[in-house]
């Protein structure tokens, strides 16, 4: 598998020059997001044409935003699953990031700034703690994830109890820097008649930054190293333990992000909820094109899958359809952009 | 090792920024410690003090069920009473519980009856070895079939039919109900009450664990139907996203809400929320464990066979006064 894997990624490694020539065409359909951009202009397609709502410049940007909050974890998940692991804490971790920014500078009555700052260093220590155990015990990420996914569940329970009296955080929006915090977090951008929520420009810089780290660094070629064969990556030099690690950490970083959001657009945190949205994260990896075995993906691709999600969910509603039906239009458009996804990809391997 | 050292230097960081914030002057717990719970321990009333499981299908973490085990707790603490909490939204793993508490020999259970079919059983084999039962809070329809005597709670679709009313009279034209857990019977309920009196009524679904999703999904509604012209929700945070929601996509809708928190009561006080109605869970557990502690103690019998009503209780501009405190304290 990874001999394959490896000359699919157009990287600038040497030995590119030494591989037979592709045709252009048949470099853009080798693409592993390509087939889920093909399923995402079908499915706005779709909606553009039954839904009369979906087509104005406000739809747009509530589409863009349940998407950039899908996206801005999607893509360290789509990353971590290129580098061959999962994560399945990171729903749960969003939440714990949120509490810890709002109960620290709550009971401290600090800047909030500062309770960032903690839930910050909280975040990529969780990351870190994932990234060392699965390194360490060599258990396959997948239980070691899940077991931090249930003791964040009981933290985020019995701290917030302990340290609030009740399971939610006060509200902080009286507290000094919250208005400089929600401008940087949760603020929105008016682009002439477009009101853009903040999240859509910070999802679109982190998906930049995840592209050129993949595509154009040497950590990129590990990533995809460690995701192919572990063994041979590490048997050529690749630092695996760090690339791992690090790749948790970005997961954690992004997790934070979001928590961070979350508490300032709604200025106060229930401790029970994010429960189930990791999934939604590997959801959109995969229709991104992400292989659930590792070594193949990228960034674009889960920005294009958390797109799919986003005018799914928010199509349906545009359209006005029978809300008791909403899960199945789901499912059902989920699995036609994995079908186009996939034909695609065959379509390519055909070419190429 | 560079990560510990990166971590280190983090950590560094931190401690800095803490050193160099300067504390916030406004907000924060350290405004807030006037109000202390005041609740001094009282003395158990009578000699022996009872054991009584509460078994609920809460959803861990949820603030509505805080106020309930508050009210829970409140009661146990005046009468002495040793109160053992388990919850699980799962009907059939309640119910185990409920089989639990009874192995345990409890003195008495109470019990939500969200999930009739699976919990109720369980409830009446709690009865069969002489364990007295009370439901609270769901179940309002069924619990006198499995032999549960006493019931304090909201009647759902009375609460809907009096918002649909209030909605009527204030000369809406199209509303929207927004439940936030899709399956739920009690939630249900409530929409197909305000549809009765309401008239025009559609009904939205949201996923209320994910609250950025309940703002778009919410906000693609408002900007897909402009004819609404008001909002129902179903629990307090529901509410103040909301507010947000309307806010971004510029509907003039009014929102009207089920249940209170702090945030809820000040948007009342301030006008952005028109009403709620308030089942008033604290009181729910406080009575559910109160009936008890006077059945096991005094033989009574709350309700005479009927349900006790903790609900609806209309919160609005009125009355809200005094209640932006009690919403604080976590008892309203």
């Amino acid at each position: 598998m990874s001999t394959t894997v490896a000359t699919k990624n157009p990287s600038p490694a040497p030995s590119a020059a030494q591989r037979p020539r592709r045709s252009l065409l048949g470099q853009v359909l080798a693409r592993p997001e390509l087939g889920a951009a093909a399923a995402a202009i079908v499915i706005a397609l779709f909606f553009l044409a039954s839904a009369p709502a979906f087509r104005s410049l406000a739809a747009v940007s509530t589409v863009l935003y349940a998407s950039s909050t899908i996206g801005i974890v999607a893509v360290g998940v789509a990353l971590l699953m290129i580098g061959g692991e999962f994560d399945l804490s990171s729903g749960v971790a969003v939440t714990t990031s949120a509490l810890t920014a709002a109960i620290t500078s709550y009971q401290l009555s600090l800047n909030v700034w500062v309770g960032v700052l903690v839930s910050l260093v909280v975040a990529l220590a969780i990351g870190f703690v994932n990234g060392w155990l699965v390194m360490r015990t060599g258990i396959p990420s997948f239980l070691v994830t899940l077991s931090t996914f249930f003791v964040l569940q009981g933290v985020n329970l019995g701290v917030t109890k302990l340290l609030t009296g009740t399971v939610a955080t006060a509200n902080i929006s009286d507290m000094d820097g919250f208005a400089s915090a929600r401008a940087v977090f949760a603020g929105t951008l008016s682009l002439g008649p477009l009101n853009l929520k903040i999240t859509v420009l910070w999802w679109a810089v982190f998906t930049v930054v995840a592209t050129w780290v993949l595509l154009r660094t040497r950590v990129g070629n590990w990533i995809f190293a460690v995701g192919g064969n572990q063994a041979s990556a590490r048997a050529v030099g690749v630092p695996v333990r760090k690339v791992k690690i690090g790749l948790f950490m970005g997961v954690a970083f992004l997790a934070w992000f979001l928590g961070m959001h979350l508490l300032f657009a709604f200025s106060t945190v229930q401790s029970g909820v994010g429960v189930g949205n990791e999934f939604v994260y590997i959801i959109a990896a995969v229709v991104g094109g992400a292989l659930l075995t590792g070594g193949y993906g990228s960034a674009v691709g889960s920005a294009i899958g958390a797109i799919i999600f986003g005018m799914t969910t928010q199509g349906i509603v545009y359209a006005g359809w029978d809300p008791n039906w909403f899960k199945t239009f789901l499912g059902v458009m989920l699995l036609l952009a994995v079908l186009v996804n996939l034909y695609i990809k065959n379509v390519a391997a055909r070419r190429v | 090792m560079r990560i510990s050292k990166t971590l280190r230097l983090a950590a560094l960081g931190v401690v800095g920024a803490m050193a160099l914030a300067a504390c916030s002057s406004s907000g924060g717990a350290q405004e807030n410690t006037s109000n202390d719970d005041g609740t001094a321990a009282a003395p158990a009333a009578g000699g022996k003090s009872y054991t009584i499981a509460m078994v609920t299908h809460e959803q861990a973490g949820d603030s509505f069920w805080d106020k309930i085990r508050a009210g829970a707790e409140a009661s146990a603490k005046a009468h002495g009473i040793d109160l053992k909490y388990s919850n699980d939204p799962d009907g059939a793993k309640q119910a185990t519980l409920i089989q639990n508490a009874v192995d345990s020999k409890v003195d008495g259970i109470a019990t939500t009856m969200a999930t009739p079919d699976s919990v109720g059983p369980a409830a009446q084999a709690a009865i069969a070895a002489g364990i007295p039962v009370v439901a609270f809070n769901s179940g309002i329809s069924d619990y006198s079939k499995y032999g549960v005597t006493m019931y304090f709670g909201s009647d759902e679709d009375l609460a809907g039919q009096t918002v649909g009313e209030k909605i009527k009279a204030e000369g809406g034209t199209k509303t929207l109900c927004v439940i936030q857990a899709q399956g739920s019977v009690a939630l249900d309920a409530r929409c197909n009450g305000v549809t009765k009196t309401a008239g025009n009524t559609e009904v939205l679904y949201v996923n209320g664990e994910d609250l950025t999703s309940v703002q778009s999904t919410l906000q693609a509604k408002l900007q897909q139907d402009t004819a609404i012209s008001d909002i129902v929700t179903l629990g307090a945070p529901i509410a103040m996203t909301a507010l947000q929601a309307k806010a971004d996509a510029g509907s003039q809708a009014k929102i009207i809400t089920f249940d209170l928190n702090a945030d809820a009561a000040q948007a009342i006080q301030d006008g952005k929320i028109e009403f709620s109605v308030d089942q008033q869970p604290y009181v729910q557990g406080y009575m559910a464990v109160t009936a008890l502690w006077l059945n096991l103690s005094n033989g009574n019998d709350i309700g005479g066979g009927k349900p006790v009503l903790t609900g609806p209780s209309i919160v609005d501009s009125s009355n809200i006064g005094p209640i932006v405190q009690y919403a604080k304290n976590n008892t309203r």
